[in-house]
């Protein structure tokens, strides 16, 4: 018997007991379903913090000075101002694989214009930052090099100190602010970020040369940060490998473990946050997938079922000429495309809910996602229904040809 | 020349540690063109026979030789291949597949064919439906024809793919005695037409309508003799034609 009228005979059989096959696939539907969301909903997660970390910069690297352990002694707060000017400079020196260095201090403050005011923190830095942290300028210009040099009273807002200072859409550019008592002129607005990754709005930031918040805000000479961006998202471990090497020669340290700072990348960061999402993903998945061994028995039951109310056709076809294979592949097949069936049912149920459950959450805000279509899963899908089907379709099958047809037909 | 060839057949049943001997060494042939009845009391081993020589059973001991080939000593793919290409098979409750057209069911040991094209399933599916005078039927399912009807459908699945010998056991026990004759009259006139038949039943007057009788008892041969072969049709004429209550 060739594959198309088995097809035929299989699919014949499912239609003739409907709420029954439905029932069956029951199982099948809702592991399937469930896989798909679950994969689904996992890599769209993965895809909304891919994009959220790189609006903040996937080749970005964080230096911050550590708590130093010296023999196991705490040596309390004074390394916290390990990073200086000269570490700066060396590091703008031996470090290929950086891009470019920008020193980080921040200090709260008050920013009043007119009648008007907006409790924020001016963020400290170099002209740097802005690409480090892909910044870019709706108006006017970034400070200079030059403007750190001589600590200026310049700052660059961004669009939220703009609408809490500025209501009436006066062009900020040329303005001056008071931060605290310190007069400082706008020179450039940041072009709005959009999203608040992870609650912090990216645009309440007011840009200030380093120096001026170290010299007129602070009173420090020393760095709270240092931040950095490699090359290429690739070059990140080198960056980092650079940095620390500089930092150890600069600082005379010999041993690891006695490392008066931290390097970190995002990376790094990127990279254990996608590893664990995959584990989490794939923890709910082989939950899920609970759910398809259960359909997979009940498929075999109901195969078993049907094998034995269809005795005295499976004699006869035998009697009539039928292989012990050509009854093994009818009642397999009936099983596979039962399973398949399911399968189907599942997926379009899994994309239905993946679709609903993204949206949902998307509209929350709380969870950086976006829906994804997981190609891979539903081709996973198709082969675990397949394999569902043989695997669970095999004893009732191999039963069916196993049959002796004289007793077979005369089967009451 | 003869279709069928046995010789010292045997056919043993252990049941527990009893041994049920069935057949107890039997010799006959079957010339092609012969409509031969087998006939015996209950247990006698007619069945038995009857699968053996319709290579669902194979026997104990002995030789059975269908149109040339020594059917002992197949495999069980070989003998499925012999009873699709050599053997019509007429059971006494009709087997024909539920909610399946009568087209389909005829078609159906075609299926197992794999030298026929659907086309040619189709027509000569078509063929014996016209030889058992169903062609008003065939896309009826099983449920709605009479017993009669059925058993003509399954005849026409038997003749599908020209066996050499129809086997039928009992195929007119679930028929009442008009429409056992009826079918009897079928056969005569496929055996007219050179079909080799071999019939398993337990009345004379059925067997009566044969040309040969093969009597068992107890597993034994005890006659093998011609029969004075009666006329069908003219019999289901002569029946009482008041039996309409
Ligand atoms: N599968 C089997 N296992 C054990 N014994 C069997 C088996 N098949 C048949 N027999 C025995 O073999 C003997 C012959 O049985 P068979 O069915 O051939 O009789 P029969 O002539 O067809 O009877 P009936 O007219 O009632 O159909 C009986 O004693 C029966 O009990
Ligand atoms: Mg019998």
């Amino acid at each position: 018997m060739n594959l198309s009228n088995l097809l035929k005979i299989a699919l014949r059989a499912i239609l003739r007991n409907k709420t029954r096959a439905l029932l069956t696939m029951l199982g099948i539907i809702i592991g399937i379903s469930a896989v798909i969301t679950m994969l689904s909903l996992g890599e769209g997660v993965k895809l909304g913090m891919t994009s959220e970390f790189s609006s903040m910069g996937t080749n970005s690297i964080m230096v911050m000075p550590a708590r130093q352990q010296r023999g196991g002694v705490d040596m309390g707060n004074s390394t916290s101002k390990s990073l200086d000017e000269k570490d700066l400079a060396a590091l703008k020196k031996s470090c290929p694989h950086v891009a470019a260095f920008s020193p980080s201090v921040t200090s709260g403050a008050q920013m009043v214009y007119g009648s008007r005011n907006h409790s924020g923190s001016v963020q400290g830095c170099s002209p740097a930052y802005l690409s480090i942290n892909n910044y870019s300028l709706e108006r006017g210009l970034m400070f200079t090099d030059q403007d750190v040099k001589v600590y200026s009273k310049v700052c660059v807002i961004g669009k939220t100190i703009v609408d809490e200072l500025f209501p009436d859409g006066t062009n900020p550019v040329g303005q001056t602010i008071r931060f605290g008592n310190i007069p400082m002129k706008v020179i450039g607005v940041l072009k709005e970020k959009g999203q608040g990754s992870f609650g912090n709005d990216a645009d309440d930031i007011a840009l200030v040369p380093y120096t001026t918040v170290q010299k007129r805000f602070l009173g420090i000479n020393y760095f709270q940060m240092l931040e950095a961006s490699a090359v290429s998202q690739e070059a990140s471990e080198a960056a980092a490998t650079e940095i620390t090497h500089t930092l150890r020669a600069t600082h005379g340290i010999g041993n690891p473990d006695d490392d008066d700072f931290e390097v970190r990348t995002m990376d790094e960061l990127l990279t254990s946050m996608n590893s664990m999402m995959s584990m989490l993903t794939l923890l709910l998945t082989a939950i899920a997938s609970i759910s398809l061994i259960v359909g997979g028995i009940g498929i075999m039951n109901i195969m078993y079922v049907t094998v034995t109310e269809r005795t005295r056709e499976i004699g006869l076809r035998m009697a009539i000429g039928a292989r012990q294979r050509d009854i093994l592949l009818q009642f397999l097949l009936e099983s596979v495309v039962l399973s398949l069936i399911g399968g189907l049912i599942g997926i379009l149920l899994g994309i239905l809910l993946s679709y609903v459950l993204a949206t949902a959450i998307q509209s929350g805000g709380d969870m950086p996602i976006s829906f994804v279509l997981s190609y891979s899963a539903i081709g996973l899908s198709f082969v675990v229904c397949v394999a569902v089907g043989v695997f669970f379709g095999w004893y009732p099958a191999k039963k069916a040809a196993g049959l002796d047809p004289i007793q077979a037909i005369r089967y009451e | 020349m003869s279709i069928i060839e046995i010789n010292n057949l045997k056919r043993d049943f252990i049941v527990g540690d009893e041994t049920v001997h069935a057949l107890r060494g039997i010799s006959f042939g079957i010339d092609a063109g012969e409509f031969v009845s087998i006939m015996g009391t209950s247990g006698s081993g007619k069945s038995t026979l009857l699968n053996i020589l319709g290579c669902l059973d194979t026997p104990t001991s002995g030789d059975y030789i269908i149109d040339g080939v020594n059917a002992a000593t197949l495999s069980r793919n070989e003998l499925a291949d012999i009873r699709n290409h050599k053997i019509g098979f007429v059971f006494q409750s009709y087997n024909l597949l539920p909610r399946t057209s009568v087209l389909e069911n005829v078609e159906l040991p075609l299926m197992y064919n794999k030298q026929y094209s659907a086309r040619q399933r189709r027509e000569h599916a078509m063929e014996v439906i016209h030889r058992v005078g169903l062609d008003q039927r065939i896309h009826h399912t099983s449920a709605q024809l009479s017993g009669g009807q059925q058993q003509r459908v399954a005849i026409a699945r038997a003749l599908v793919g020209d066996p050499v010998i129809i086997l039928a056991d009992e195929a007119t026990g679930n028929l009442d005695t008009r429409t056992s004759y009826e079918i009897m009259a079928l056969f005569q006139e496929l055996h007219a037409s050179g079909t080799t038949i071999a019939f398993v039943t337990h009345e004379p007057d059925i067997a009566s309508f044969t040309s040969r009788t093969i009597k068992l008892r107890d597993g034994h041969i005890i006659e093998d003799s011609p029969v004075q072969t009666q006329n069908a049709q003219a019999a289901l004429e002569a029946l009482p034609k008041n039996e309409d209550y």
